[in-house]
């Protein structure tokens, strides 16, 4: 099959956004954990802040990226035409 | 929004307010005098009951049906039930004993699981579903060209799941003993039938439909008890936002407690038993003879004298469990040697990421640390019961959409598990350690029958040292009604609740290693002639097959029940991530270079857990091949030294070949473009 160019500048959106989303993803997950003890000094509900990233902060972010992964791609969808139909998020 | 969805929305509901009244009914009769033993039995019954109903109700005989339930599950409700079979007893009973036993180490379990989800959100789940098959080595194969992807990547499904579904009836076996009376190995086996209600007849469809009976269960089981404990210590019933404040009083209470001259005295009585039995193993052979001997003579002596009879019981037990042989004294020894040498540790504090000596960070905790997340990350996006949900939805809108939900039922789980072992903590810490040992709460005893709590007096002063208390992290969820003195129908509530989180886990798992075998191996390789109806009793008869060998696996406890889903996770990623990932994202992967990538991944975590934790295989003749960790890692990371791998594999092979055949170019094209 010949790729047209809105094909691939739709691929091209997608890549992009998909590479945003998983940069916060590594870093929320990976960067802030390894600097853990050195986010101590600081507390949020009680929690030193390293602490509360694990627990609830982190998994709070990854939400959010999926949220705005879903909503961002359903509507490119829509866009260049090729949705087949939509959740409710 | 659809009458269908509407309908469901109803029934679902009321069904849920139906589940709250019979808890309600039962906690009056309690009140009442009913016994709790009824209680437990009402809890199990009922609930499978409930399960087998709309498994029965569900069933089907459309291949579509069976393996992806139409292709019509709305994205709240395939949510849902992508929730609960996600949630496995891992999470349920696992997670809160983890976090309590190792405070912040445990939360790499919270982030692994819940980022995981990212990972499938981006790169995998709207391309699986656009692509539109059953199972996943479908899309190796197609994406692969051919049955040897086909095989491989079959072939790690049946590992990774099979390895994960074995927790998972281990922990029916674990509940349905405590709550039932049975014997463990009885209760594996009681327990398999409840799982077999469901998926037997309906496959994916009654699975998913259960799934979702099975979530609003599990989930007001696991909030109810924290959520009251949270209100009788704090004054707000909301546990996830008041566990920060619990654990400073925790904090001060480990203060105290680590520096007690009693706890610090226990200490060093289990550091010096270790080191005992250090010079034991030194002085093997000769030492297991001196050891008989000593046990015969202090009987003999004990006899003669007028020591209780417990006390001469209890020394005749120890010498009857004594090893025969050399090699067997050994391995006995060591084990109880590192018992000793852990229990002797001084403990780490429950907040403080990465303790090392001093206020030194410990680099290996942290490595293991970062290394796990990324393991349970992986594994996550690449273990086949959980991606086959997104192939379940309507639309690929819906599949994306349908993780979002996922994610958020997850996530109303993994936010309080850090609250269980919180408040577990604070319970146990205030009003435990310190008491007389003649006077312990009852929920000791009744957890110590079933091998599951331990404690010894190691320097008699007739009261519980924290270091004198051994708790299997499997239990602390279970118990905690009890730790808090709740009502016993809160006890069973949560006994309900962690069976809907293994059964529906073990539900979703062994229809994949169902399909994986009828579809992939049977139908698409072995005879693409087969009728449906003749796949479908494939299907069924290897079902129940898988079932009963994991139930087999399960009687024997092969391990603690995060340490069997750690490693699950670990072979699905190495073996799936890489080539999956590659096959979305670069054309250029040929198929020798997925099945060389895929193989080599396999096989270097399998090596390297083996290598970890075994000495000796001794139908192999192979023995002393345990070794050192390399860079300290754990085996439950073993993963990510089996994707690197993979993933350089699959690089190099395909870069060496020639580019792939023009029909995967277009397949390629299919699955990213709409």
């Amino acid at each position: 099959m010949k790729l047209s160019v809105r094909q691939r500048e739709y691929w091209k959106r997608n890549l992009r956004v998909t590479a945003l989303l998983l940069t916060l993803w590594f870093v929320v997950t990976f960067v802030v954990s390894y600097f853990a003890r050195e986010l101590s000094a600081v507390t949020l509900f009680g929690l030193p802040l390293g602490f509360y990233m694990g627990a609830q902060g982190a998994p709070l972010v990854y939400l959010a990226i999926i949220w705005c992964y879903a909503r961002y791609m359903n509507r490119l969808d829509d866009e260049y035409g090729v949705g087949d139909g939509h959740g409710e998020s | 929004m659809s009458d269908y969805t509407v309908s469901l929305r109803r029934y679902y509901a009321s069904y849920t307010v139906g589940f709250f009244l019979l808890v309600l009914l039962l906690a009056v009769l309690e009140r009442h005098g009913m016994p709790p033993r009824w209680i437990g039995y009402s809890f199990l019954m009922l609930t499978i009951f409930l399960y087998a109903t709309i498994g029965i109700l569900a069933r089907t005989a459309s291949v579509t049906e069976y393996y992806v339930a139409g292709r019509k599950v709305p994205a709240v409700f395939n949510g849902m039930a992508t929730g609960a079979d996600w949630m496995s007893s891992a999470s349920f009973m696992g997670l809160a004993g983890a976090l309590y036993l190792s405070g912040y180490q445990g939360l790499a379990y919270v982030m692994g699981w819940t980022g995981g989800y990212v990972l499938v959100a981006l790169l995998l789940a709207p391309y699986l579903r656009r692509f539109g098959e059953y199972t996943i080595p479908d899309f190796l194969a197609a994406r692969y060209g051919g049955n040897r992807a086909r095989i491989v990547g079959l072939f790690a499904t049946v590992l990774a799941s099979f390895v994960y579904v074995v927790a998972q009836i281990y922990a029916v076996g674990l509940i349905t003993s405590r709550f039932v009376g049975l014997q463990f190995e009885a209760s594996v086996f009681v327990g398999l039938a409840g799982i077999l209600v469901c998926s037997f007849l309906g496959g994916m469809r009654a699975v998913t439909w259960t799934q979702v009976a099975q979530y609003a269960i599990l989930i007001v089981a696991y909030l109810v008890p924290v959520t009251i404990l949270s209100y009788q210590v704090t004054g707000v019933p909301l546990p996830q936002l008041t566990y920060g404040q619990v654990l400073q009083r925790v904090d001060a209470l480990e203060q105290r407690i680590f520096a007690d001259p009693a706890e610090i005295e226990a200490r060093r009585l289990f550091r010096e038993r270790a080191e005992s039995y250090h010079e034991r193993i030194a002085a093997l052979p000769e030492s297991l003879d001196d050891e008989m001997h000593r046990l015969s003579e202090r009987i003999d002596e004990m006899k003669n004298g007028n020591a209780q009879m417990r006390d001469v019981m209890a020394l005749e037990r120890e010498r009857r469990d004594l090893p025969r042989t050399t090699a067997e004294a050994q391995g006995y020894w060591q084990r109880l040697m590192r018992q000793a040498a852990q229990r002797g540790e001084e403990p780490a504090h429950h907040l403080t990421a990465y303790p090392g000596a001093g206020d030194a960070v410990n680099e290996t905790a942290r490595d293991n640390f970062l290394s796990l997340v990324f393991c349970l990350m992986v594994g996550t996006a690449a273990l086949p019961h959980v991606l086959i949900r997104y192939y379940t939805t309507p639309s690929v809108g819906e599949a994306r959409s349908s993780v979002f939900w996922s994610l958020l039922f997850i996530l109303v789980l993994y936010l309080t598990a850090p609250a269980y072992a919180a408040f577990a903590k604070y319970e146990i810490y205030s009003s435990v350690v310190g008491s007389s040992i003649a006077q312990l709460p009852t929920w000791i005893s009744s957890w110590g029958k079933a091998g599951m709590v331990s404690i010894e007096d190691i320097n008699g002063d007739g009261l519980l040292q924290l270091a004198e208390l051994a708790l299997n992290p499997d239990v602390i969820l279970l118990a905690t009604p009890e730790i808090a003195g709740l009502p016993y129908v809160i006890s069973g509530l949560v006994a309900a609740g962690a069976l809907a989180a293994a059964l529906s886990t073990a539900d979703g798992l062994l229809l994949t290693i169902a399909s994986a075998l009828s579809h992939d191996l049977y139908y698409k390789v072995l005879r693409p002639g087969a009728t449906t109806q003749w796949r479908l009793v494939v299907s069924k008869s290897l079902l129940l097959a898988v079932a009963v060998l994991a139930a087999s696996a399960a009687a024997v406890k092969p391990g603690t029940i995060l340490l069997m889903v750690a490693w699950a996770f670990s072979l699905a990623g190495a073996a799936l991530f890489p080539a999956l990932i590659l096959g979305v994202f670069w054309k250029r992967a040929t198929p020798s270079g997925a099945v060389w990538g895929m193989v080599a991944g396999l096989l270097v975590t399998v090596y390297y857990m083996l290598r970890l934790h075994v000495e000796s295989i001794p139908w192999l003749g192979l023995e002393g091949i345990g070794m050192k960790p390399w860079l300290g890692i754990q085996s439950t990371s073993a993963g990510i030294w089996g994707v690197a791998v993979g993933f350089v594999t699959i690089i190099l092979v395909s870069l060496l070949g020639k580019p792939p055949s023009q029909a995967t170019q277009e397949f390629v094209e299919s699955v990213r473009y709409p």
